[in-house]
């Protein structure tokens, strides 16, 4: 700032240079405030009015969306089944198993039950029997040491009956009160925070001394699926990517007027119902469906071989194949479309082969919405339920369905939870790779 | 992409065979769409072309699985078609009831997306917005957490709240819904904001007008187009949505992909085609729409195709 009087006067900005002032910083709006000041304000004016207008939305987004999922992630180490019982009509909670607890604490883990633990024992069930609780307490050892609910079940109809020692009572009852495994799993249970079910969610457990062991080899499941959700979520990409680059290749290089039209075979799918694309594979797979009839029917299959295309991995690769295929093509095209043909063309001229200019001057250039389109189509096929649910039969389950399994049909929602979350953290991942290599500011649908 | 002359016999060859390999992908992505529109007339309860059929024998095709549509759940469907059979088929017919449901839910998480949407997306097109990025990687969270995930999460939190007691109607599903349509509102109607001149307000606050006047009169007109599409987006969203509707919606909820999903997974019927190919009519109207909305804009914003 060498001149002052060089500087513009905008008259809509009601700046004013002190005329005789020399020393920097002088410069004050028309009311006497210092100009870096008035700037400063009405730059945080703007800013929380631009935040005003985002607020309502953000404070909906955190209620109906990041809430309850926080509600989810609290559940997968919180479970309150073995420490208080809530009733379902009054909402009143009651702590159980207090005797018990108090047990666990005084002794170290791997101490042989004594007549005090089993009378404590006895008073937790005696509560849970008044409450009507003795079922969902034993659910949750049953988490931890299947075949533990009957047992809580039936001492809570026997307990009146039981006389002291207590200890050879419940041995009476049923030998398998005296199993360690069984007290090692009240005890886990004793606390409401546990690692349990995240544990449990990656094939491994607690044994007696409390050391972490891999299950039984019979009963490792979830490592399994998710390992399986991985290998079919990439081969769902490669294949996207596989049909997606020719005929983005094509729809770029076309005139607007073809390609716009060409272009509704790409935007039909994407605006079909998923469960009328998924209802479609299932009409084109089934063993009496359209493919298999018409291989029949041309003589290339005989009609007691006819393919099993659906209820397994074919059914849903093949389908989620054709739903993600535009979230391929999509953004494929939008990087296509402004690459310059005359970098091609150049390098034909000065004797590239096609194959070369292809492979050294065009495919480096689409990198980035290969880059953009894997990873979306491999975002949305990790998590992908109804398809495999309706296609996919034993073996083409991804680890979705075994969540709502978990959620419907087994109700252990903890260990439901626990595979959500560690399904989302890898969801979040690959969305914070996403925003940092494209960008969610170049997502752009159709 | 005309082939240029001096291509070789080899490049040729090449070209027609990419094309045709283009062809068949085409094939493959319209093919299962456009299948099942033959089939839902299928005078047979099979999902495959019978030989009348094939034959284009009007005796193979029939409407009887859209008549099942509306006879399903009435009370009294062998009566007469009077007044009387259309009102019993308008309050109990199974799918017309779904249909209501699913409207009425699409309805106002479409209204409740699309308003808090757009107004968010005006304040983040700003460039002064604070944390404009994080900000909008929670705002399209939805769309990319998989569905599952927010089911399990949404049952969670309505059981606590017990939303079911609050004696509003779709009250749940509504909320959801409309969580899952906002990523969309957001897309569509930034894009519209990209490269939007911020003069054009300035001019117009100088000459006197008021934030609501410069809305309605300047950014109005030129977001709207997104707004439209991004409030379709939202609809079919909602319209299209099954899981969360199993997880969290009441039994007297039912909404057409619920049971289609119900139809599937019990007793697959030629019905569902029927439904299907009613859904790919409302799919192709809505494509259209956004693509007329779509080229509106680009005039409107002055971006001419290439």
């Amino acid at each position: 700032m060498s001149d002052r009087n060089e500087i513009p006067v905008d008259p809509h900005v009601a700046v004013v240079a002190t005329a005789t002032g020399v020393i920097d910083g002088d410069l004050t709006t028309a009311d006497g405030r210092p100009l870096k000041k008035a700037l400063q304000s009405a730059n945080a004016v703007r800013r929380r009015r631009a935040f005003y207008l985002v607020a309502p939305l953000l404070v909906f987004i955190l209620v109906t969306f990041i809430f309850p999922i926080g509600q989810m992630l609290h559940r997968s180490f919180y479970n309150e089944g073995f420490t208080v019982h809530e009733d379902v009509t009054t909402g009143v909670r009651t702590p159980i198993m207090t005797d018990l607890t108090a047990w666990f604490e005084a002794h170290p883990r791997g101490t042989e039950p004594d007549e005090a633990a089993f009378v404590a024992l006895r008073n937790g069930i005696a509560q849970l029997d008044e409450l009507k609780a003795a079922g969902s307490a034993g659910t949750r050892i049953n988490y931890i040491r299947s075949g533990s609910r009957s047992m809580f079940t039936k001492a809570g109809r026997k307990w009146d009956k039981m006389e002291p020692p207590y200890k050879e009572a419940f041995l009476e009852l049923d030998e398998e009160w005296g199993d360690p495994e069984l007290w090692s799993a009240m005890r886990s249970a004793s606390h409401s925070y546990t690692l349990d079910f995240y544990l449990a969610a990656v094939d491994l457990a607690r044994d007696v001394e409390g050391q972490v062991v891999a299950v039984d080899v019979k009963r490792q499941v979830y490592v399994k699926l998710f390992i399986r959700t991985l290998i079919l979520s990439v081969l769902i990409t490669f294949l996207t990517f596989i049909l997606a680059y020719p005929i983005a290749h094509l729809l770029a290089t076309l005139p607007l007027r073809y390609s716009n039209l060409l272009m509704i075979f790409v935007l039909l799918p994407f605006w079909t119902s998923l469960l009328v694309r998924t209802t479609s594979w299932m009409v084109l797979l089934q063993s009496q469906g359209v493919v298999n009839d018409a291989l029949v029917a041309t003589g290339l299959l005989s009609d007691e071989n006819r393919l099993q295309m659906m209820y397994n991995q074919i059914g849903t690769v093949v389908a989620m194949t054709h739903i993600l295929l535009p979230f391929m093509v999509l953004p494929l095209y939008s990087v296509m479309r402004p690459i310059d043909p005359s970098y091609v063309r150049a390098a034909r001229s000065l004797g590239a082969t096609s194959w070369t200019a292809f492979r050294r001057i065009y495919f480096p250039q689409t990198v980035p919405g290969i880059g953009a389109g894997a990873l979306l189509v491999f975002i949305l096929a990790v998590g992908y339920y109804i398809t495999p649910a309706l296609v996919g039969g034993a073996d083409g389950q991804l680890i979705s369905n075994l969540i709502a399994f978990h959620m419907q049909k087994s109700l252990n929602w903890s260990l439901a939870a626990a595979l959500a979350s560690i399904l989302l953290a890898g969801v979040l991942v690959l969305y914070w790779l996403y925003d940092k290599l494209v960008g969610i500011d170049n997502l752009k649908l159709g | 992409m005309a082939l240029p002359k001096h291509a070789s016999p080899l490049e040729r060859a090449w070209h027609y065979t990419y094309l045709v390999i283009c062809g068949l992908i085409f094939l493959f992505l319209i093919a299962p769409i456009l299948v099942v529109i033959p089939l839902s007339f299928n005078v047979e309860p099979y999902f495959t072309f019978t030989e009348k059929m094939l034959k284009l024998d009007p005796t193979g095709y029939s409407l009887r699985w859209y008549d099942l549509l509306l006879t399903f759940g009435m009370e009294n469907p062998e009566a007469p078609r009077t007044a009387s059979w259309w009102a019993d088929a308008w309050n109990n017919a199974a799918w017309i009831r779904a249909a209501k449901n699913s409207l009425i839910v699409g309805f106002f998480a479409t209204i409740l997306a699309t308003l808090l949407g757009t107004v968010a997306a005006l304040g983040l097109s700003r460039p002064e917005m604070p944390g404009r990025r994080v900000i909008m990687a929670i705002l399209i969270s939805p769309m990319i957490v998989p569905i599952i995930i927010v089911a399990t999460g949404l049952f969670f939190f309505y059981s606590s709240i017990r939303i079911q007691d609050w004696g509003v109607p779709y009250l749940g599903l509504i909320l959801a819904h409309a969580t899952l349509g906002i990523p969309f509102v957001i897309i569509t109607v930034t894009a519209t904001l990209v490269g939007f001149d911020h003069s054009l307000t300035r001019a117009a606050a100088n000459l006197g007008a008021d934030p609501v006047t410069i809305f309605r009169r300047i950014q109005m007109p030129l977001i709207l187009p997104g707004v439209i599409s991004g409030a379709l987006f939202a609809f079919v969203t909602s319209f299209d949505e099954v899981v969360v509707v199993l997880f969290v919606g009441g039994l007297d909820e039912q909404t057409i992909p619920r049971q289609m999903w119900n139809g599937i997974r019990e007793q697959i019927s030629p019905a569902i085609l029927s439904v299907a190919t009613i859904l790919v009519a409302i799919s192709i109207l809505l494509l259209t729409t956004v693509e007329l909305l779509r080229r509106r804009s680009e005039r409107l914003r002055g971006v001419t195709p290439r």
